[in-house]
């Protein structure tokens, strides 16, 4: 089997047990990087490093020094995290020419347990969006049919995972921008709890909600990731001291007596026919899996779309007045300061991003902020109570990811509505803080990936993945990969 | 855009406003003191705070806002905060969070401030100044809050009107201010005045902050306005807030020109505080005027909302208990102490006080150990005060230790040294770090027996006959004379014992 075909853990233990070097194995990605990326536009850029990185650990590796345990391993950061010395632009112009001084903290972690940055992802301009249709770089194809998004924010990491030019990458997901495009890729995504992994280092675009997750095909692989890159960070205040747990000893554990509640107002209204069968054929999945199926609800997340577009511009509009022209950003030519200010944000900003700027500026203006801000804080903190109230019958909350399948590029553009619709089922885990998974199910009839969410207790991502890995022991829907060449799809 | 005229100034109204006299209206003044913290690092990062180094050197990526870069709080700040609070007499919250105050400035690198908008860290307290009037009661002024925030960068723009660049220095970007802000129960200039000194000098004495304003350590916006009474009505007039006041003179004039300003306009214009927006004027030391800035109505909408960065701070009554119990006596407490236990004139003790803590213990060490405490206030209130002036010392840095000033204090409190052959021994300390044994040996300091003493009076009356009969005539002045000569004839001759023998010599 080639690599690219292989899991992550599977190379880990292919390139520990001498059947490959890390070089070998960068150098077989970034030729299909080579190959296939004109055509996906998956990656902003390709690290100039990766192979020097490699060559150094098969080094390391043959003069006996102990290594970390993705030593070796590519692995793909979506653009908006930043990487030491690289570009990091998180889509925008903006930050075209900017190169952070500093690596996140996830980035130090994933490098000291030897992982290769074989490159950064393409992206919704400040992960606002859900279609990778917003980024200054253009959008990112889907990989199962290239006239089709891959979904958003995280649509570069996304794609490239499902389109095998990375066994893994990073993502990061404010309203669903890590399960949304998971689910339109067919890969497996995994937003954890608010406070689980250090946003230090990843570009703010609503920080209340922000979160990086692993994106990967298996949720063991998920696991992988997690157990080098979650638990405190002294430099992020909103990071949790929560014992972390090993996500990877527990997922075999079985199933039986699993509580999993669905709510059945999320699989009425407004969800695609086909989405909405082969969630159920998942639900049968996990009642041989031994699990119980009750019935839960949910009464305000009705409200959580409403909320999520009033609290995330307002953050975004405060998170982002540092990208002024004064400092590392780009700057627009102007007589004075305040046209400064103007051109070069007028210029350097994409619409999407304005459009969020003057929503959140506006919401947060005197006389507007108790209408707005403060009730959509208020709907937060009643949508929370609403899955504490569940979590006391069940274990897990088990949806749909997105209402339908992967739509065509530039079907929602025109319609900010229908594309915030998008993130439906996903805004509300981030407004209460809880892990989220989604798994890919039976494709659509054209052969389109279809996600099932599944939502958990805060700090328990190890029954999140225990449950998406023994589901995937039973499916090989994962496994799925699109046909080369890629195909369109009408 | 100076004040519009509503009333023409011809009008009767404005004839009548010109019968009121100034003096008959009352300054009201509150005062926003912004005071920089002395903690090593900053507020947010672990920058240092250090004064003066080059610009740009102690900037990290949270100070100079890079994208993903996170705020984590100084605890030594929030204690910091906690102790002046507590000697402010402030309720200290138990609950504070931050809070985004957003605006655009180019040395404002995240494009906003993090501040404390509706959960200060310090809430109501009080300050009782003295002030010089004779009723020398004390007035209480009372703190609306206090809260703390980071400090902006500074600005530096080419001033030779040539459009060259403005230059941006983040250095003291994040610096931990504590903004104090009273009610508008200051109502004099000199209260006002008052009032920062003592807060500069408590917050010295609890090692809050070192209040150097020449640094920018300190300052201070004052809001002011007059009620003036206007037949049966009191007439409030529009309320001034002065920025950039960078001394406390700077504080005590504007103050006094922004109350006779807003009186002259009041007359007029007859504009009140229903009619004017708040203004905003800056202080111009060289005209020494206010000048209009702006009108609070083109101000900023800050669009305040809390900062998703920072989780809120739980403060536990132990903990301010242990703040508490570790907190000195505050410079009132020390002058009720010097006044009630050691008898001092309450302008002495306020001398004493004023020079720090350092000085007040100094002080107590020699008055206990000589056990005389207007002997040793008019020593150190005179002597040593005047030569750390002189030579810019503080009282650690004195040579002399309060053990071997006592020791010279007991000499002349026993009459060995008199009072000018004391300083010249305090003289010689001083100079050649010596104790007084040293020094008096230096200076061939001796006894003088009595026989000695009796030779040396003779040959004063015998050689001073027209002295001595000035004294027989009633003229008991003159013997000064004589005790200045039998000075230069024996510098070690005690004045009092010369005096006494003389006296009894030539009654006789």
């Amino acid at each position: 089997m080639t690599l690219s075909a292989l899991n992550a853990d599977v190379i880990v233990d292919q390139l520990n047990a001498g059947e490959v070097t890390a070089t070998d194995c960068v150098q077989h990605f970034l030729d299909r990087i080579q190959v296939h990326n004109a055509e996906l536009n998956a990656f902003i850029r390709v690290s100039e490093s990766a192979l020097e990185q490699a060559e150094a650990i098969d080094q390391r590796r043959k003069a006996g020094e102990s290594l970390g345990c993705l030593a070796g391993l590519p692995i793909a950061i979506k653009d908006g995290i930043c990487v030491s010395g690289q570009p990091t632009t998180a889509g925008s112009k903006m930050l075209e020419n900017f190169s952070p001084p500093y690596d996140a903290t996830i980035v130090e972690r994933l490098k000291s347990a030897d992982a290769i940055i074989i490159g950064k992802t393409n992206m919704d301009e400040f992960a606002m969006g859900s279609s990778t249709e917003n980024s200054f770089f253009g959008p990112t194809n889907n990989p199962w049919a290239t006239n089709r998004v891959p979904g958003g924010s995280s649509g570069g990491s996304a794609a490239c995972v499902a389109a095998r030019l990375a066994p893994v990458a990073i993502g990061s997901d404010t309203g669903g921008s890590i399960r949304q495009p998971a689910s339109f890729c067919g890969i497996t995504g995994l937003k954890p709890s608010y406070g689980r992994v250090s946003r230090y280092g990843l570009i703010a675009f609503a920080s209340s909600l922000d979160q990086i997750g692993p994106m990967t095909r298996t949720a063991k692989e998920s696991a992988l990731l997690m157990s080098v890159i979650a638990g405190f960070d002294p430099r992020d205040s909103t990071s949790s001291k929560e014992q972390v747990s090993d996500f990877l000893t527990s997922l075999e554990t079985p199933l039986a007596g699993l509580r999993i509640g669905v709510c059945r107002d999320h699989l009425n209204e407004g969800l695609d026919v086909e989405v909405k069968t082969k969630i159920n054929d998942a639900i049968s999945v996990f009642k041989q899996l031994g699990a119980n199926i009750e019935e839960i609800e949910l009464p305000q997340t009705k409200s959580a779309i409403a909320a999520y577009y009033i609290i995330a511009p307002c953050e975004a509009s405060s998170n982002l007045a540092r990208y002024d022209g004064v400092r590392y950003t780009f700057r627009a030519q102007a007589n004075d300061l305040e046209e400064m200010y103007r051109n070069t944000r007028g210029q350097g900003f994409g619409d999407e991003v304005k459009q969020r700027i003057m929503l959140g500026t506006y919401a947060l203006s005197s006389g507007y902020y108790e209408a707005y801000y403060l009730k959509a804080s208020k709907v937060r903190r009643m949508i929370k109570q609403d899955y504490d109230e569940a979590f006391k019958k069940v274990d897990l909350i088990l949806g749909p990811t997105t209402p339908t399948p992967a739509f065509k590029l530039g079907q929602h553009t025109q319609d900010p509505l229908a594309m915030y619709l998008a993130d439906i089922y996903t805004v509300s885990a981030n407004l209460a803080g809880i892990p989220a998974i989604s798994v890919p199910v039976e494709p659509s009839s054209t052969g389109l990936p279809i996600g099932l969410q599944l939502q958990g207790r805060a700090f328990e991502e190890n029954t999140l993945l225990r449950a998406a890995h023994q589901f995937q022991n039973e499916t090989l829907w994962h496994m799925a990969s699109p046909s080369e060449p890629w195909r369109t799809q009408s | 855009m100076e004040d519009t005229v509503l009333n023409p100034t011809s009008s009767p109204q404005s004839n009548n406003r010109r019968a009121v006299r100034f003096d008959d209206s009352q300054i009201i003044i509150g005062l926003e003191v912004h005071v920089q913290l002395d903690t090593d690092s900053k507020l947010f990062c672990g920058c240092s705070t250090r004064f003066g180094e080059a610009a740009n050197s102690q900037t990290c990526v949270v100070c100079t806002g890079m994208p993903g870069a996170l705020p984590v709080i100084n605890e030594r700040a929030l204690e910091l905060s906690i102790r002046a609070g507590l000697s402010l007499n402030c309720q200290i919250a138990r609950s504070t969070k931050w809070d985004r105050k957003n605006y655009f400035y180019p040395d404002l690198p995240k494009g906003y401030q993090i501040s404390q908008f509706d959960q200060p860290i310090c809430g109501p307290g009080h300050l009782d100044i003295e002030t010089s009037e004779a009723t020398d009661q004390a007035r209480r002024i009372r703190i609306e809050r206090a809260h703390l925030e980071e400090d902006a960068g500074k600005s530096i723009h080419d001033e030779s009107g040539r459009r060259q660049d403005s230059k941006i220095d983040l250095n003291r970007t994040g610096t931990p201010l504590l903004e104090i802000v009273t009610q508008p129960d200051i109502r004099t200039a000199a209260e006002a005045k008052a009032f920062l000194s003592e807060l500069k000098l408590i917050l010295n004495y609890i090692d809050v902050s070192d209040c150097n304003m020449q640094q920018g350590n300190l300052r201070c916006d004052a809001n002011v306005n007059l009620h003036i009474p206007f037949g049966d009505e009191q007439i409030a007039t529009p309320i001034v807030e002065i920025k950039n006041l960078n001394s406390f003179r700077a504080v005590e004039r504007s103050i006094t020109h922004e109350a006779q300003r807003q009186f002259e306009a009041w007359q007029e214009n007859g504009l009140t505080i229903a009619d004017a927006p708040k203004q905003t004027r800056g202080w111009n030391d060289h005209t020494q005027t206010t000048t209009l800035q702006r009108e609070k109505e083109d101000s900023a909408d800050y669009r305040y909302f809390p900062d998703p960065d920072l989780i809120a701070v739980k403060i536990e009554d132990s903990q301010i208990q242990q703040i508490e119990s570790q907190l000195e006596q505050l410079p009132a407490d020390l002058r009720k102490l010097l006044a009630e236990q050691y008898n001092l004139k309450s302008a002495d003790a306020s001398v004493i006080v004023s020079q720090g803590r350092g000085v007040v213990d100094y002080f107590l060490e020699v008055a206990d150990g000589c056990e005389d405490s207007k002997i040793a206030n008019n020593w150190i209130g005179q002597e040593v005060l005047r030569q750390l002036n002189e030579s810019n010392q503080t009282i650690e840095q004195y040579p002399v230790s309060p053990q071997q000033f006592t020791d010279l204090l007991k000499l002349v409190i026993a009459g060995t040294l008199d009072q000018t052959r004391g300083k010249e021994v305090l003289n010689a300390m001083v100079a050649d770090c010596i104790s007084p044994e040293e020094a008096i040996k230096q200076l061939g300091i001796k006894p003088v027996d009595n026989n000695e003493l009796v030779s040396l009076c003779e040959k004063l009356i015998d050689e001073n006959q027209d002295v001595v009969e000035q004294i027989q005539s009633g003229n008991g002045k003159a013997i000064g004379m004589l005790i200045g000569k039998a000075r230069k004839m024996n510098p070690n001759a005690n004045p009092g014992l010369v005096k006494a023998m003389l006296a009894k010599m030539i009654s006789t």
